[in-house]
């Protein structure tokens, strides 16, 4: 006995799928996380479990929790939009400051300032 | 009026989120009008200046081909992280950008960060340059004609 019993199948299935499809996606990026080499590329994996690895859990939620409460949940929507607007200020925070300290180190791998380009 | 609500929309939106995640009862509507309230306050306080919204069709538009290039984008960087292809190559690309709009550029960062695979660095206002890093980087010129045509296009459009 779960509380999720009370789930036809038809439904039980895609939140299964999503709920599946969500976490995997958000362990690939864990995972790349660890593996990858460079500061710039693994910050490109941790925005897969903030775009569809949170999306899909989401829809998942929305939809077991829109049957069994009987009535639309807009919890998950208001979560999805506020992971959309808060991820950018955490990723440019970290990005900058790579730069910054990559910059003064005098990385060659890494672009000047675009104020202090010669063209 | 004006100096307690300075942007009394965004007042009004917060207020009516607070009591639809909250069970509503007259203590949460105190407690969302003083968060609503407050938040306005602080949002002029930004001085991020008026914003004009031009045409809605466009950015109907562009929340469509952002959705599509979400889930393709993903699926693109999960194969990659798993593959673990050698001479896969990531780089930096600079592109210039005719945006100016702080809403627009804002939207546009939302939508580089939402896409795996691209990841906004540095945005310089005077020039307009945008500093991109690509995880997958073959041709930086395809990039700055993607991010022009596919995506700062329709915000030119949206935002006067």
């Amino acid at each position: 006995m779960t509380g999720l019993d009370p789930l036809p199948l038809w439904l039980a299935v895609p939140v299964a799928l999503f709920l599946v499809l969500g976490s995997t996606l958000t362990l690939l990026g864990t995972v790349g996380l660890v593996r990858l080499r460079s500061f710039y590329d693994r910050i490109h994996a941790p925005t897969l479990g903030t775009s569809w690895g949170a999306a899909a859990i989401l829809i998942a939620s929305l939809l077991s929790w829109s049957w069994l409460q009987d009535r639309a949940m807009v919890h998950e929507v208001v979560i999805g939009v506020f992971l959309l607007i808060t991820t950018p200020v955490t990723m440019m925070l970290l990005g900058r400051t790579a730069l910054v300290r990559d910059r003064a180190k005098g990385s060659p791998d890494v672009p000047p300032p675009a104020g202090s380009r010669s063209d | 009026m004006s100096r307690i609500l300075p942007h009394p929309l965004l007042t009004l939106a917060l207020i009516l989120m607070w009591l639809v995640l909250t069970r509503a009862s007259l203590g949460h509507l105190v407690l969302g009008t003083a968060v609503g309230v407050g938040a306005g306050l602080v949002y002029a306080r930004l001085e991020t200046g008026p914003t004009r919204l031009r045409s809605v069709t466009a950015l109907v538009r562009l929340a469509g081909v952002v959705a599509l290039d979400i889930v393709r984008s993903n699926a693109a960087v999960a194969v990659l992280i798993v593959s673990s292809r050698r001479h896969r190559k990531s780089g930096f690309v600079e592109i210039p950008l005719r945006l100016q709009d702080p809403t627009g550029l804002a939207l546009l960062a939302m939508i580089i960060t939402g896409t795996p695979g691209t990841a906004w660095l540095e945005h310089d206002r005077a020039s307009g340059v945008l500093l991109l890093h690509v995880f997958d980087l073959k041709d930086p010129e395809d990039w700055r004609h993607l991010i022009r045509t596919r995506y700062e296009a329709l915000l030119l459009e949206a935002f006067a």
